[in-house]
Formats: C-alpha cells, sequence, structure tokens
C-alpha cells in the first residue's frame, strides 16, 4: 500500500526551495499558473534578509546597481543578468518584495541605488532591498543619528563593542550597551528562541523598559535580528511606541532569523495559495517523455510523482544539493547536465581564500540558452520542457558580487516568464486542458 | 651609515637581549632542550621564526612510535624509538593516548615480510602480540576484508603542540627562561671562533634584535642546515622530504593502524581526539617555504590507505597538509630507506667553538635528542649537573591542556557554568579557556589575538574549520577589550585565510558545501575579502 506512488498532475514543476525556487512559484502565482514546488529549504534559513542586486563589482564597492548591471552587460555578457533585461530585474524585485509586503514582511522597494546596510561585525554592505525591520539602521547610519546598540548576554557572535568599534569613524555618534533578555538572564540564547519570545506582548514590554534604562540620549536602538518571528513588522512597530525611540535590526551569523522568517511565510503563505508546497523532500528522478514531466520522490507516506507540463530546475550549489564536488569533477545532480568548469580540481581554488577575484569554482555551473534553458554537451536543449533559474547557472560569482538573491530572482522571474510562453503554447494546442489535478 | 650596511647596524628601535643560551627553532627538540637546560640550571632563550611546532613537529601525525615502523629499514632507529615511547607514556601521560597500534597485511602484500614482522620486532625489544584476522576486524571494524595477518603493537599518539608548550612552560617556572615567537635569525656576530650574538628580526615588532649568548643552539629543523651556514657552518647535510598527510572529520579507527609491508604512501592512519591522520606520501623537494598538498599525493594517500580501509576511499577529509621532513644526507640511499636518526654536530671543526646543530630524528625521539644536546651544552658551560628528563615527570599546565583534542570534552561534563559559552562548538572550547590560555601566557600581553587561541586551544580544528568560531572568537576579544578597532577583523581574515590552506586540497563532497556557506558568510555578508589593509 505505502509503496502505490500518490500522483499529483501540475502545470509547472518547480524543484528547488531557495530565494530562486520560492521566486519562481511567487511569479508563476501571480501568472495564474498551476505550480507543484519541492525542494529542502534548509538554506533558506542561511540568508540575512538582505536583497543584493550586485554589491560589488571587480573588487569595488556598487552603489548604483543599476549601472553596474549596464557594464556588466558588456564585461560579461554571459553572467546570468546579463541576460535578463534590466526592466524585467527591476519589475521582478518589485513583484517579490510586494508580494512579502502583502504576506506581512515588509521589505524596502528596490530603489535607484543601493542601500548601505549593516552587518554583524560592523563592517558595511550595499544591499538593494531590506527587511523593514532593518531600514532604520542605513538611514541612521547616514544621518550619524545618536544611536545605541543593544546586544545581549548569552547571545554569542554578536558583539555591540565590535561594532562600534569598527564603525566608530563613520558613526561617531554610534555606542553600546549590554543587557539581560527577558526570562533568558542566564546562559546561552539563540536569536530564533528570543524572536519567538517577542511575539508575546509582556517579553515585548520587559524588554522595552531594559531598553529604556540603557539608551540614554540615543534616538535610535539597533539590536540583533530578534524582532519577532512571524510578525516582526508589528514587534518593531510596539517596541518603538514602547520606548520612544527608532529602533532596527542587524543580521546575526547564520542561521539567522530573517531567513527563517522567509522561510516560514513561504510555508505557510504557498500552500494556502494553491501552491503543492512539498518543501522537505528531494527529488530523486527527472525524466521526460511526450506528455510531459515526471518527477519521483517520497514523503513519509510513501512514493510521490508529480507530472507536469514544464519543470525549472533551481536547486542551488553545493550547500543545497543542485552541484555535487566529487574528486574527479562537478556534476549536476538531478540529471547529470554538463557542468561548465575548470579542468583540474587544483584549480577550484585559489591560494588566498579571500582573493578578491574569488574562486574559479564559484563560476562553474549549468549553460543554458537564451529561454533559460538548460544545454546539453552538444549545445542543444536539454528538453523544451527544462528551464533553470538561480546560482546552479554558471558564468557567475554571486558570493564576490554581493548578487545571490539578484541572480536568484531575476533569472526566476525570467524563466517563469518563458515557461509561462511555452505553456501557452502547449494550451493553445490543446485547448481545454486543465490546469491542475490532484487525486 | 646606511641601514642595510651591515646587519649589527644598531637603529633606534633596536633592542639587545642576553641569555646563557639561544636556542633557534621552536619545535619539540628546540622545547626539550630548553626545558632539559633549566632543569641544570641553565637559562635559555629560546626564538622561532613563526611560533611553536610551525615546521615538521607540528606537521606529522602525531605517531608516538614503538618502533616497529622501522624494525626493517633501521634496527637502531627502532629500538631508540621504543625506549623513547615508554618513557614518554610514564613521564608525559597528560600528551599521550595509549591508543595502541596494529599492523596489518591485505592481500597483495608480501606474505613472506608479514611472517618475518615479528622476529623483527623481537630483535628491537618491541612487543608484538599475533591476532587473528578476525580479531583484528572485531577490533577495528573498518579493517579491510582481505585483511591475512594482522600484529598488535604498542604505537600511542602524542599531541606535539601540548608536548612543546609543556615543555617550555616547565623550563619558564624552573628558572625563567623565555620563549620569543616570530623571531628569525638574520646571521651571526662571530669573533675569535665564537658567535657573541645573533642578529634578529621580529617579526611582529617590525624591529631589529641583537641577542647575545655564551652558547647557541640550531634545532632549526628542517631549516637547520640555512640555519649553520649563516655561522659560516658547512658541515649539514640534510635532504628535504615533503610529507602530505589528510585528517578526517571522523575518528575511523581506535588503534593506529599501520599497513604491515615496507614504508610506503598511505600507509598509516593514526587517530587524533575525534579525527584520523592518514599519511604519509614522501617527495623530494628543493623549496622548504613552498610547500601545499597536490591533488596527486591526496588521491595516493586515499587510494593507497583504502587497500587497507575502505572506508577512506568515501571518507569525509576536513584538512591536509604537507611538511618537510630533514632527513640526514646519506650516500646512496633513497628517502624511505635514509636515517630516520638524528645528529648533533658540535662544528668545532668549522670553526665556532660555541654553536652546535641538532637534527633529523622524529618526534618520538625528541627528548634523547635535547639530552643530548642540552649534555654538550652543559658541558661547554662547565656545567657537570646530569640530565634528568629521563626521571623527572612534565609538569601538568591546565592552559596549555586546551591544544589536547581529548581534554574539552573531557572538562564539558565535568564543571560546567552556564554562562561560561562555548565559543568553538566543533571542539568545545568556552570563553574561560580563552581567559586561562592569556593568563598562562605572560610576556604577550599585546598580542592576545584570534592567532594565540587558534594556536594554544583546538579552537578551529573541527568540521567547521574556524568559519564560526573564529567570529565568536574575536567578538569575545572585542567585548574583553583585546580588541579596540579594524585589527580584529583583519586578524579574523589572515586567520581564515591560515585555516584554508589547510583545507584547499580536499574541498569536495560535504566540504564544498562548508565552503560555500563559509564564504558567503565570510565575503559575501562580513565583506573579509575587502577589508582596507592597514
Amino acid at each position: 500500500m505505502k509503496d502505490t506512488p500518490r500522483h499529483f498532475t501540475t502545470q509547472l514543476a518547480v524543484i528547488g526551495s531557495g530565494i530562486a525556487g520560492f521566486a519562481a512559484s511567487i511569479f508563476a502565482l501571480n501568472r495564474k499558473i498551476a505550480i507543484a514546488q519541492v525542494g529542502n529549504s534548509g538554506a533558506l534559513a542561511y540568508t540575512t534578509g538582505y536583497l543584493d542586486l550586485i554589491g560589488k563589482r571587480n573588487d569595488a564597492v556598487v552603489s548604483d546597481p543599476w549601472q553596474a548591471l549596464a557594464k556588466l552587460r558588456e564585461s560579461e555578457p554571459k553572467h546570468p543578468l546579463s541576460r535578463v533585461d534590466a526592466g524585467d530585474i527591476q519589475r521582478a524585485f518589485t513583484e517579490f518584495t510586494d508580494f512579502l509586503g502583502a504576506c506581512g514582511l515588509a521589505y524596502s522597494a528596490p530603489g535607484a541605488g543601493n542601500i548601505t546596510a549593516l552587518t554583524p561585525v560592523g563592517t558595511l554592505k550595499q544591499t538593494l532591498c531590506v527587511p523593514a525591520t532593518m531600514a532604520a539602521g542605513p538611514r541612521a547610519l547616514t544621518a550619524n543619528s545618536p544611536c545605541v546598540i543593544v546586544d545581549f548576554k548569552g547571545l554569542k557572535g554578536f558583539s555591540g563593542v565590535e561594532l562600534a568599534a569598527n564603525l566608530r569613524e563613520r558613526w561617531p555618534q554610534l555606542t553600546t550597551q549590554r543587557i539581560g533578555f527577558p526570562g533568558m538572564e542566564r546562559g546561552e540564547i539563540y536569536p530564533e528562541v528570543m524572536a519567538r519570545a517577542l511575539e508575546v506582548a509582556t517579553t515585548r514590554e520587559q524588554l522595552a523598559e531594559a531598553l529604556n534604562a540603557v539608551a540614554g540620549t540615543a534616538t535610535v536602538i539597533g539590536v540583533p535580528a530578534i524582532l519577532g518571528m512571524h510578525r516582526p513588522d508589528q514587534v518593531r512597530a510596539e517596541l518603538k511606541r514602547l520606548t520612544g525611540r527608532e529602533i532596527f535590526e542587524i543580521p546575526t551569523m547564520p542561521p539567522s532569523v530573517p531567513g527563517i522568517r522567509l522561510r516560514e511565510l513561504f510555508q505557510q503563505v504557498l500552500p494556502q495559495k494553491g501552491v503543492s508546497l512539498i518543501p522537505q523532500q528531494k527529488v530523486t528522478s527527472l525524466s521526460f517523455d511526450g506528455d510531459g514531466a515526471t518527477l519521483a520522490l517520497r514523503d513519509a507516506f510513501g512514493p510521490i510523482r508529480i507530472h507536469a507540463q514544464a519543470v525549472i530546475l533551481a536547486t542551488g550549489r553545493f550547500l543545497s544539493g543542485g552541484l555535487d564536488a566529487h574528486p574527479a569533477g562537478i556534476r549536476e545532480h538531478l540529471l547529470d547536465l554538463p557542468v561548465t568548469q575548470a579542468a583540474d580540481r587544483a584549480d577550484w581554488y585559489r591560494a588566498r581564500y579571500t582573493d578578491p577575484r574569488g574562486h574559479p569554482i564559484n563560476s562553474a555551473g549549468i549553460e543554458v540558452d537564451d529561454s533559460f534553458r538548460p544545454l546539453t554537451r552538444e549545445g542543444r536543449r536539454y528538453h523544451e520542457r527544462l528551464f533553470s533559474a538561480g546560482v546552479i547557472l554558471a558564468h557567475q560569482d554571486w558570493i564576490r558580487g554581493r548578487s545571490g538573491a539578484g541572480i536568484a530572482i531575476a533569472t526566476a522571474f525570467k524563466a517563469v516568464t518563458e515557461a509561462e510562453r511555452f505553456l501557452a503554447g502547449r494550451q493553445a494546442m490543446f485547448p481545454g486542458a486543465p490546469p491542475v489535478q490532484c487525486h | 651609515m646606511s641601514a642595510n650596511s651591515s646587519p649589527t647596524a644598531t637603529t633606534p628601535e633596536a633592542t639587545t637581549l642576553e641569555t646563557e643560551v639561544l636556542i633557534i627553532g621552536g619545535g619539540v627538540t628546540g622545547a626539550g632542550i630548553m626545558r632539559d637546560l633549566a632543569l641544570r640550571g641553565i637559562h635559555s632563550l629560546l626564538i622561532d621564526k613563526r611560533d611553536l611546532c610551525a615546521g615538521a613537529s607540528g606537521g606529522n601525525h602525531g605517531l608516538l612510535h614503538s618502533g616497529a615502523r622501522y624494525v626493517s629499514t633501521d634496527p637502531d632507529a627502532a629500538t631508540e624509538c621504543r625506549r623513547e615511547n615508554s618513557l614518554l607514556k610514564r613521564l608525559a601521560p597528560q600528551c599521550i593516548e595509549t591508543a595502541g597500534g596494529l599492523f596489518v597485511a591485505v592481500e597483495g602484500d608480501d606474505p613472506e615480510f608479514a611472517e618475518r614482522f615479528p622476529a623483527l620486532c623481537q630483535r628491537a625489544g618491541i612487543e608484538c602480540e599475533e591476532l587473528s584476522p578476525g580479531e583484528a576486524r572485531r577490533l577495528e571494524p573498518v579493517l579491510s576484508e582481505k585483511l591475512f595477518k594482522a600484529y598488535r603493537v604498542p604505537d600511542a599518539t602524542i599531541d606535539p603542540f601540548h608536548l612543546a608548550m609543556l615543555n617550555v612552560d616547565h623550563a619558564r617556572l624552573l628558572n625563567g627562561s623565555i620563549y620569543r615567537p616570530h623571531t628569525e635569525v638574520l646571521g651571526f656576530e662571530i669573533a675569535a671562533g665564537e658567535i657573541r650574538a645573533a642578529i634578529c628580526h621580529d617579526h611582529l615588532h617590525q624591529r631589529q634584535l641583537t641577542i647575545r649568548a655564551r652558547q647557541f643552539v640550531n634545532a632549526g629543523g628542517a631549516w637547520a642546515m640555512n640555519i649553520a651556514r649563516l655561522a659560516a657552518c658547512a658541515d649539514v647535510h640534510l635532504l628535504y622530504a615533503k610529507g602530505t598527510i589528510l585528517v578526517s572529520n571522523d575518528r575511523l579507527a581506535q588503534r593506529v593502524i599501520n599497513r604491515l609491508r615496507p614504508p610506503g604512501d598511505g600507509d598509516i592512519l593514526v587517530p587524533a581526539g575525534t579525527v584520523s591522520l592518514l599519511g604519509t606520501t614522501s617527495t623530494r623537494v628543493e623549496d622548504l617555504e613552498q610547500v601545499a598538498p597536490t591533488a596527486e599525493e591526496i588521491d595516493r594517500n586515499i587510494r593507497e590507505g583504502a587497500v587497507m580501509i575502505p572506508a577512506l576511499a568515501g571518507a569525509r577529509y576536513i584538512r591536509a597538509f604537507s611538511r618537510v621532513r630533514p632527513l640526514l644526507q646519506t650516500s646512496g640511499t633513497t628517502d624511505r630507506a635514509a636515517t630516520r636518526g638524528f645528529a648533533l654536530l658540535d662544528h668545532a671543526s668549522q670553526g665556532v667553538s660555541n654553536f652546535c646543530t641538532i637534527t633529523g630524528g622524529k618526534l618520538t625521539t625528541f627528548r634523547l635528542m635535547a639530552a643530548r644536546t642540552a649534555d654538550l651544552v652543559a658541558r661547554r658551560l662547565g656545567n657537570d649537573q646530569a640530565c634528568v628528563t629521563a626521571t623527572v615527570p612534565l609538569p601538568d599546565d591546565e592552559a596549555s591542556s586546551w591544544a589536547d583534542p581529548a581534554a574539552a570534552p573531557k572538562r564539558w561534563h565535568h564543571d560546567r557554568d552556564p554562562d561560561d559559552m562555548i565559543l568553538c562548538e566543533c571542539e568545545m572550547v568556552p570563553q574561560s579557556a580563552i581567559e586561562q590560555v592569556f593568563a598562562n601566557s605572560p610576556g604577550i600581553e599585546k598580542e592576545r589575538t584570534i592567532d594565540l587561541i587558534a594556536l594554544r586551544t583546538r579552537a578551529g580544528k573541527g568540521p567547521c574549520q574556524g568559519s564560526f568560531c573564529g567570529i565568536r572568537i574575536g567578538s569575545y576579544l572585542y567585548d574583553q577589550g583585546y580588541y579596540r578597532d579594524a585589527t580584529g577583523l583583519a586578524h579574523l581574515r589572515d586567520f581564515l585565510d591560515e585555516r584554508f590552506k589547510g583545507q584547499r586540497s580536499v574541498i569536495w563532497g560535504p566540504q564544498a558545501a562548508q565552503m560555500e556557506l563559509a564564504e558567503a558568510l565570510h565575503c559575501g555578508l562580513l565583506g573579509l575579502d575587502t577589508l582596507k589593509d592597514e
């Protein structure tokens, strides 16, 4: 019995549950495409909540990502961001952040320039969109507002002293204080636990009291990212009211609360909107025939088969399991698609870890055509029904370019647009085909 | 006078230090000589151009040889090992895990060699007990099914960092002998057949240092030939053998496992706390400074090791490192067969009367090497006190035990203050360990850095290789006021760059995922790839 597969039929199957996978589902949802999404979303918890487009180029800080994008098109035409229309990238970010905002996680809209955002060690990074809970930090930095960073006894890896020491020149009015977290005064404490505790009104009141006791003349208070899990904007507004001061979050070391918020939001909202989401399972095989694609996977109740008209492969790199690094070479995990890579393992990494040029292994990935369909060794489409998005694509170093979310969101937008065009073509050929079935 | 006109040119910052004996080289031998001399009441200064165990002392598999490895190629070395092995187990048990060792032969190995092995051990006085293949595999289930012969020998493991630190600490307590890291010898002032002073560069403070002493000891390991030449001594002849070793994420076996055949690549797996070390390839090199593991050496170690222990083929490795071993040059032999014995050269024939060089040898015989050297130095100083390191136990010291792979988890179970947070979660190193290390490292108030913690504790040595604990330790050091500006971030970056050197050649499988996460954190978020260099 338990080995009888359950069958799902859908228009679009999205494989992968990182930013690219969820962005693809959101774009498809907005286009009334029936979706099934599968893949482990663990790596989402490692994101900071910042949505970067291009933060760095050739080791230089980028304050205008749109201008950097134009230059990228000239110097790196194979870069995935060079292959998506700039207007589409802007539309993609707007659509993505609007969706998050409508679901209760407000984000700043993509602007004309980057935002100079704070890191947990007091360095600065350029990013395009930040969660509303973090927006007051960059503003206070720019204005040199009197600000106190409040950190917590027992929360390791986050030091207000370190932030202030490294920001002193840039932000002379920055000071720091350490307090105990209400109800967790002894031993080690964790951001996720603190965030969930702040969903409770009495904890917020106690924290506000403790913040007021140390804030002195500061008009702005910075805290590690712990301001609630499901209603962070309300938690922040409430603390702002109780302290009479502007409040903002600073990302912590991963796993971080802003990443967990995104994951929990997607997992809660997408099924409510009709996405068949199977988030904690990996697809074990993907095959194509004349009628469509078949994904095989298994959950606690037994095997599952998903039949889809089109598939978006957004399985990420090594951390998310889209690519496997073997001693003999890098391989794409699911279909063994050809991976563009250095000829020799010895050339994967440069001698120095923090080399600003980045490591050649980071630019390895799969090749796609202009419709973002993966290519075979011979340079032909692997299948007309297969599209790909995200950092699995070759010719980009999202880490050195500070462009992880940008590549994910932009290419997901492009892949969904192309998949929609393909589905519309099929629909024209087979009118009346049901958009989705579950049996 | 131009600043470069001679190495003795004095600059305003130049400083002069005085001691009875200057020991050059902070490997286990240098540290051992320092303690041996202190036990005879002789004051010394130990310097290293980097830090303790930066050369072969810290770059081996930490094996305390039973001697069985050398019974066929070098019976004298085997006997020496056997004696030192039992002495050290008694006198320095805090640095040793008496794991025991197996010698195993698998299909394809020479059965005749396997048969002769017990007799060869017996000749060197080494205990050797035959086990049935089934019994050996019961003891160590990772062993190949193709095992046909197994012997048990008293191999053990020894932590060279802990050992060197305890020797240095004991010398300091005995008579105030001093250890100075980051101090490199550039030349010697020689007059009337005697070295008067060593002209050194202090890399930490970027200044010249003159060290005056009555006796000078060259314990430079692989660098001994170069150091001797600075004193115009041309009688040190070394071969350089590069050895490459892999570190696995897990401890794969409880005992040391040796391949029962003449020494070769990938023939030994040594446990160390929670990990295992697989070695060793041997390649002749000319350059002492540029040695890094190659993909070919890594693959060869794994391929050979997997014959004996099949799980090595698919194991997760977290590091690989290469170090240069100094081998005494004798004519017409291969590197494997070259003597693992040591040499003490008094340089009398070279026109200097107060200089000697100790080199060659191995970790297991460091005490003996130190004793012979200290005998010569003491005699030359007119000190007639005998060596007592064969009878006086090495005192324990809590601070340096944080370098011991097994110590932290043990302590975790004993006294645990909930506010004493664990900064390195892989290796369970808490905040209090950092304070203990600082308290026990006098004279380094200005150098309370991430690097010092990394050298003197297990922090950063687990599966995450410092990715997370480096940041946590950095934050803690800022909190405590040890860092007050961007120096802490530069140190964090340098620490991660340094750890990476050992990871670089074994990044595949789960390590590639780990590295992607680490890079996203360190570069993508924190921007350590764009710190302005001060």
